[in-house]
């Protein structure tokens, strides 16, 4: 039996808010038949417009998501509907039923294709390792040469001087040769650079110059340095190779979920801490506009599960192997956590291994929240930290003030050298506040 | 940089200002540090940036805290119980807080009443939900009273803070009577302050109030005074007689009409007694009938007393004069000259002349009942006035606004009453009575409204036709309403405007008894 999501978490897999409204109006038992829970799945039938109701089943595992309704949404109105009114109360969905015959077949169906794929998988990468090898020769070079480019462009705007404006859409350019030359990771950190404020300008060429000039000779860098610097650049590894490597099994605590958009992709960051190992682990999971990412863990609770990281000096990174269980009903107790002075030595010793970090993932004991004439401050009576400005929009951080209530709190968030970016405090509860 | 403060003075500076006027015109600066000497500089461009990038780890993997500010005092404590787990998922929902989650309409409908019943259960919010309602209470100032008094102590400690919420302070909440420095808020606070204070101050100590008032009152303005002696109507009792009886010769006639009214609903006033008499002299009992006998004049006296000389109707004056006087009289002297009960004052016929002529005047003597009634909150009055709801094909309309007596009864009555009337009448002149009832609507009340739903889509009437009562069952109709409402859903045809009405319908009765259910 699958722990009942929270409301709170079935509202945070909605595509778009125009979703949210039409599942609300379909999470009371009205327009529901048939509905029921079992073999890791919920199912139910949805009274529409026409005739026949809708078959809606979500696959509460992955999640996924499958109904018969034309709405081209993911997941659409019915499947948040349908999750809604599960997540409101065990009277309104049964539990343990056996699931109709149209969600066994789906469910079969979705195990097959997971076979194949993996399957398909392997035979891949065996098939061809000396065309492998070549292919990825010639991106290396596309990307030296993309990297030694970068290098040039960034030399000439010092060279002229950094007061002296670049035309419009001049960074542009240079974003879309590095695409171009494959280096995806460089082309978004130029498109940064191009938003810069001009005294932050040297600071972002720099960094850049850098980077770029770490890729230029990464073969000569030690092993764990070279792997950040060709993350940083654009390569990426694949999920599959990496869990087939070391894995790193714990009960995970889920410290945060934040998710960002853009026109083209919706990110959702989730932050874990090892209960056993201490180890920290970013997840990150993508959405096309008008999907919502599919990884969804519940903010404060404990999940048993494996781990891969991605290779790299400070590794943080990480993807969800296999999990054993639900996630922890009941929820954890505020995390550890360290002084404002703690935090930043904390973030100085992850830029050490890798300096590009703009922020570490940190909890912060025991701290004020302090609005002051020069934005928000973070005071545990000895030092402070400023909130990193724009980090949360002002009615996050009103609760967050609301949730202290001027007394200390446990803080997870990000630090790094422009402040720190909050994304979860608990309460006097001890219950885990999202803030985002 | 803006962040914390950072390792001690670096070449950052030095750096910057190269770098920004470009080194074709500025020399490469100085290497500071071991590392920074160790930079190639045969290419200046390329060495300010490899120097740059140096000092900009440096700085950052060095940064230091800043020294500790100062925090404000903590918000008090909260003794209330916490609310339930599935209740703060719930408000969370009604307030629409993850971001960009719109509410729909009838979520908006049942916030009110979310925050009337946690409030009248006496629970403490979540902190962390406690902004959106002050923000959405801002916006809505009906649900301030219910927002700031829920806030609690975290409410009252956060507004200074938001400017957005200055309005919580100026907001009467439960906890908080008097707790602040009333004279000075008398003295200077804004007029809608001052107005509150006083009504709060009527509710506990009407004497103190009134000495309030009376202690500013001849350098109030009118209109501030009219609004002011409003807020006597808590807690007004013969002590306040004297300071009305001045306000009878006050400058403005609103302030004079306004003290009249007072006064003529405060038995054994000198008003009242003056208008018993009056009334006396205008309608004798004669045999078994009542006898009229209407002002002939607007004395100076009766204009004192809060009588306009002019109607502002357009009404025959005697006539006028007739109705203001009656309204004004204590309906109690009625029933004791006479000896009869209202419905037996109610059925005589009225004569103005020894020929028998003067039937008509019944009607203004009942309205000027009515009048009265709701004025002096005479329940035995408003009951045999309104009498059995009026039945089909026959036009006798009860007198005056028959909401207005309704709202003199006690609920249950007022809701029975209204149930019968809907019965008969059906929605559609229903408005305001159902209006006049207190929600949520009893069972029997409810059923009738859903039936009278029922005959209006049989009859092919359309849904937004009766939109005012359709918003107002979303508020009101009873949770045990239901299942009848969805039999009513499942029996209408599908894709109709009733069908979808009678869904939604279902559905936010489903969500409004859920909700109540998780408060229990």
């Amino acid at each position: 039996m699958e722990e009942r999501w929270s409301t709170e978490h079935v509202l945070s897999l909605a595509p778009d808010p125009a979703s949210l409204k039409a599942a609300g109006k379909l999470s009371g038992p009205a327009p529901w038949s048939g509905t029921g829970t079992g073999r890791g799945a919920l199912w139910g039938l949805c009274k529409g417009s026409g005739s026949t109701p809708y078959r809606t089943a979500v696959e509460l595992g992955t999640p996924a998501y499958k109904c018969s309704c034309p709405s081209r949404k993911f997941p659409c109105k019915h499947a948040l509907g349908l999750l809604l009114l599960w997540a409101a109360g065990p009277a309104a969905v049964a539990d343990g039923a056996a699931p109709p015959d149209w969600v066994e077949e789906w469910l079969d169906g979705r195990g097959r294709a997971a076979a194949d794929k993996a399957a398909k998988q392997r035979a891949k990468s065996d098939a061809d390792p000396e065309g492998a090898r070549k292919r990825a020769a010639r991106r290396a070079s596309r990307v030296a040469g993309g990297a030694r480019e970068l290098r040039l462009r960034l030399a000439d705007g010092v060279r002229r001087g950094l007061a002296d404006p670049l035309p419009a859409g001049a960074w542009e350019e240079v974003a879309a040769r590095m695409v171009d030359a494959q280096a995806g990771g460089l082309a978004s950190r130029v498109r940064v650079l191009a938003e810069a404020p001009q005294d932050e300008l040297l600071e972002e060429y720099a960094m850049l110059h850098l980077l770029a000039g770490a890729y230029d000779r990464v073969d000569t860098l030690p092993e764990a340095l070279a792997a950040t610097v060709r993350a940083r650049v654009g390569f990426t590894t694949d999920t599959a190779e990496l869990l087939a490597g070391p894995t790193v099994r714990d009960r995970w605590h889920v410290l945060g979920s934040r998710d960002t958009a853009d026109d083209r992709l919706t990110t959702r960051r989730v932050w874990l801490r090892g209960a056993k190992t201490g180890r920290q682990a970013l997840l990150l999971a993508f959405g096309r506009p008008g999907q919502a990412p599919d990884l969804a863990l519940p903010t404060g609770r404990l999940l048993e599960a494996d781990l891969a990281y991605h290779p790299g000096a400070r590794p943080l990174r990480a993807v969800l192997g296999a999990r054993y269980g639900s996630p922890d009903p009941a929820p954890a107790a505020a995390p550890a956590g360290l002084t404002p002075a703690g935090a930043l030595a904390e973030y100085g010793a992850a830029v050490a291994e890798d300096p590009w970090l703009d922020g570490w993932p940190t909890v912060l004991a025991d701290v004020v929240p302090v609005r002051t004439p020069d934005g928000w401050q973070l005071t545990d009576g000895t030092h402070s930290l400023p909130v990193r400005r724009g980090a949360l929009p002002e009615p996050a951080l009103w609760r967050l003030v609301a949730v202290s209530a001027g007394h200390p709190v446990t803080l997870f968030g990000e630090c790094g050298h422009r402040g720190f970016a909050p994304v979860t405090a608990w309460d006097a509860e001890h219950r885990a506040v999202p803030l985002g | 940089m803006t962040a914390p403060t950072l390792a001690p003075a670096d070449d950052w500076a030095e750096l910057q200002g190269a770098a920004l006027l470009g080194t074709d015109r500025r020399p490469l600066p100085e290497a500071r540090t071991p590392l920074a000497a160790a930079v190639d500089r045969a290419d200046p461009a390329g060495a300010l940036l490899d120097l740059a990038a140096v000092a900009a780890v440096r700085r950052r993997a060095g940064a230091l805290p800043a020294p500790a500010v100062e925090p404000p005092a903590p918000a008090p404590d909260d003794p209330r119980p916490a609310l339930p787990e599935a209740a703060a998922r719930r408000l969370a929902v009604l307030l629409g807080t993850r971001s960009g989650q719109g509410t729909t309409a009838n979520l908006a409908e049942l916030l009110p009443q979310w925050l009337a019943a946690a409030r009248a259960h006496g629970y403490r919010l979540p902190p962390a939900v406690v902004p959106a309602l002050l923000d959405t209470a801002r916006a809505r100032s009906e649900l301030r009273s219910d927002a700031v008094t829920l806030a609690g102590p975290l409410g009252r400690w956060l507004a200074p803070h938001n400017p957005d919420w200055k309005y919580v302070s100026r907001t009467a909440g439960e906890q908080d009577v008097l707790a602040q420095p009333g004279e000075l808020l008398w003295q200077e606070g804004l007029f809608a302050e001052r107005v509150t204070h006083l009504t709060r101050l009527r509710r506990t100590d009407p004497a103190a109030g009134l000495a309030l008032l009376a202690s500013t009152w001849s350098t109030e303005r009118a209109e501030d005074r009219v609004l002011f002696l409003d807020s006597l109507q808590d807690g007004l009792s013969a002590a306040d007689e004297e300071f009305l009886e001045a306000a009878l010769s006050d400058r403005s006639k609103n302030v004079r009409a306004t003290a009249a009214e007072l006064l003529s609903t405060l038995p054994g006033s000198a008003l009242a007694t003056r208008m018993a008499e009056r009334a006396g002299r205008a309608v004798r009992l004669d045999g078994d009938r009542l006898h009229v006998t209407p002002p002939a004049a607007c004395d100076a006296a009766m204009q004192r007393d809060g009588i306009p000389v002019k109607s502002p109707t357009g009404r025959g004056e005697r006539a006028w004069w007739f109705g203001e006087v009656v309204a004004g009289a204590p309906l109690d002297r009625w029933t004791a000259e006479t000896g009869l009960t209202p419905e037996q004052l109610l059925a005589l016929p009225t004569v103005d002349s020894p020929d028998g002529g003067g039937a008509e005047w019944a009607e203004d003597l009942r309205e000027a009942w009515a009048r009265a009634a709701v004025r002096q909150q005479d329940a035995v009055w408003a009951r045999a006035l309104l009498g059995t709801p009026p039945r089909p094909g026959r036009d006798t309309r009860a007198p005056g606004a028959p909401a207005k007596l309704l709202s003199v009864l006690p609920p249950a009555e007022r809701a029975s009453w209204t149930a019968a009337f809907v019965q008969t009448h059906g929605l559609g002149d229903a408005f305001q009575l159902l209006g006049a009832c207190a929600t949520p609507w009893t069972p029997p009340l409810s059923t009738a409204v859903v039936a009278a739903l029922k005959r209006a889509a049989e009859l092919g009437s359309y849904p937004w036709s009766h939109s005012g009562v359709l918003g107002m069952t979303e508020r009101a109709l009873a949770p045990e309403t239901a299942p009848a409402v969805e039999a009513l859903a499942a029996d209408t045809a599908p894709d109709t405007a009733w069908s979808d009405t009678f869904t939604r319908l279902a559905g936010t009765l489903r969500f409004r008894q859920a909700m109540l259910a998780e408060l229990e």
